[in-house]
């Protein structure tokens, strides 16, 4: 098995810090079926392009870093055996048929912070 | 001793019909693109000197094969630790059999005999894989299925060397960090896969038929790869109709080959091209192909394309062609491939079915469309239609324009005399 990141690129973030259950109901569903299935590692989903701050060299700016159409929306990582099963779990996130998209990277390492070391 | 010259001519044999194979097999053992590549150029050197001293083997494609691959099980044994590793996703040999040729070609492979995937499949289909580069898919297909040496694609693609070899190298490092798995796609992916090999024979082809710049019109080596591979993938999926269409499509462009130029290279147009000098046996064998395919369901794009040239190929002569079956072709056509590409081509023979000023029209409709803008054969073609329409002045002014479009310099030529004598006579 190996660890696949996958990066949803949306015109924004479902997850604004007053979003409703409804508003980010076809996100929380794709991800719990991904839980379910049991290929979910990890995943975190961000705040809109409006919260966003960005530092190139000397230059703090409002925003993301790439000014395009689409931000990054969320990340999250799946366990695949190899990218063709990574690419066919990626192409169930509804934002592929809601004008966004994903890509998919091989993940080199990770390392999160354990809970009990967070909490001290 | 054996004659060098019959040593040579038996590895060229063996090079040329069983690369892919020897490869495939190598791939296997070695689970290292790189070090199996290595590993069969190593074998077919010591073949130099082994078939030199001992004579040619009776079976020169075993005999290279278990070379190589012995050669790839004393690597793994001997240097495990200090290569440098690209190790491939090979799947154990247990699960060989989950999808068989039978799945494939929807069950009439018929000989129970080749009911395991040919090792040759799993190499096309990983180097053609959709998450590698198009420009990749080409490289790796052309060194890896149709053992041409890096030099010579980079030279065929009009690329440095080392800018060949660092796609090459990019290009099996993702197979292996992103783990795409050496093996035929599932038969729910395969249509799509499918299409990717496809896709890269058919460029490999016009790449040759037509070279986008440079002085010949035909780059030779990559045509004669190009069928090599069509001809190989029918034989391997035998039931998959657009397989067999590509097949037919490279054979029917491909007889017209002697006569697409003059002994000046020069470019010669269909309607002025020596019909009794085209290949007539491959263009019976396309013929054949195509009509069985055409009983077997609904075609699909390369079919189609295939039934169209080879109808421009039966008509005794140019004027007699069948152009109102060729623009129903086309119909069906664009219909199961929607491009502006096959809409221009369309008005060719719709203008000898339905005259110029029709055909005129639609050039027209894609121009102000706007998608072929920068594409040669659209100002080329206008220019055809205004001439015969008797409008020289503007035809000249549309050759002008694909003269300034295009690359290859037969066909610049070409427009180069067609300005001159339109602007001559308007």
């Amino acid at each position: 098995m190996a660890q696949y990141a996958i990066l949803i690129y949306a015109r924004d973030s479902a997850h604004a810090p007053d979003a409703t259950p409804e508003d980010t109901e076809s996100c929380d569903r794709h991800s719990d079926e991904l839980v379910e299935s049991g290929s979910m590692v990890m995943a975190y989903a961000l705040t809109p392009r409006d919260m966003a701050t960005s530092i190139r060299g000397d230059i703090l700016t409002d925003g993301p870093f790439v000014d395009s159409k689409e931000v990054v929306a969320g990340f999250y990582v799946i366990e695949a055996p190899d990218l063709d099963a990574a690419l066919a779990i990626a192409r169930t996130n509804p934002v592929v048929r809601d004008g966004g998209g994903v890509e998919i990277r091989p993940v080199h390492s990770s390392f999160v912070k354990r809970e009990e070391q967070a909490a001290r | 001793m054996t004659d060098v010259a019959a040593v040579e001519a038996a590895i060229a044999d063996a090079h040329r019909s069983d690369w892919a194979a020897m490869l495939a097999a190598t791939v296997r053992v070695a689970r290292d693109l790189d070090l199996a590549e290595e590993c069969v150029q190593e074998a077919y050197a010591s073949a130099m000197k082994t078939w030199v001293s001992g004579g040619v083997p009776g079976n020169p494609a075993a005999w290279l094969t278990t070379t190589a691959k012995r050669r790839a099980i004393d690597a793994i044994r001997h240097d495990k630790a200090v290569r440098s590793r690209l190790p491939l996703l090979v799947e154990p040999e247990e699960a060989l059999d989950e999808v068989t040729m039978d799945e494939l070609t929807d069950g009439d492979a018929g000989d129970p005999g080749e009911a395991l995937p040919d090792e040759r499949l799993r190499l096309i289909f990983t180097c053609c894989h959709p998450a590698l580069a198009q420009e990749a898919q080409v490289a790796l297909t052309l060194r890896l299925v149709c053992g041409v040496p890096a030099p010579d694609i980079a030279r065929a693609f009009l690329v440095s060397e080392p800018t060949m070899a660092a796609r090459m190298t990019r290009a099996k490092k993702k197979i292996s960090t992103a783990r795409i798995p050496y093996r035929v796609p599932r038969p729910a992916e395969l249509p799509d896969r499918l299409a990717a090999v496809l896709a890269v024979t058919h460029l490999l082809f016009t790449t040759g038929h037509t070279a986008p710049s440079g002085a010949s019109l035909v780059r030779a080596e990559l045509v004669d790869q190009a069928m090599h591979l069509a001809r190989m993938l029918a034989k391997l999926m035998p039931g998959e109709a657009e397989v067999r269409g590509l097949h037919a499509l490279l054979l029917v462009t491909d007889a017209r080959r002697a006569t697409r130029s003059d002994a000046e290279g020069r470019l010669v147009r269909l309607k002025d091209q020596d019909r009794s000098r085209w290949d007539r046996a491959a263009l019976a064998e396309a013929h054949d192909m195509i009509v069985g395919c055409l009983r077997g369901g609904p075609p699909g794009r390369y079919l189609l394309q295939a039934a169209i040239a080879s109808l421009y190929a039966e008509a005794p002569s140019y004027d007699q062609t069948d152009w109102p079956q060729i623009v129903a072709l086309y119909d069906k056509l664009l219909e199961v491939w929607p491009s502006p590409v096959v809409e221009l081509n369309r008005a060719v023979p719709l203008a000898m079915a339905a005259g110029p000023q029709t055909a005129l029209a639609e050039i027209e409709k894609l121009e102000r469309d706007g998608r072929l803008s920068g594409y040669q054969y659209l100002p080329a073609i206008k220019a055809d239609l205004l001439s015969r329409l008797g409008r020289a002045g503007e035809a000249a002014a549309a050759y002008r324009q694909a003269f300034a479009l295009a690359a290859n310099e037969a066909e610049r030529a070409f427009l180069a005399e067609q300005i001159a004598d339109h602007a001559f006579s308007a």
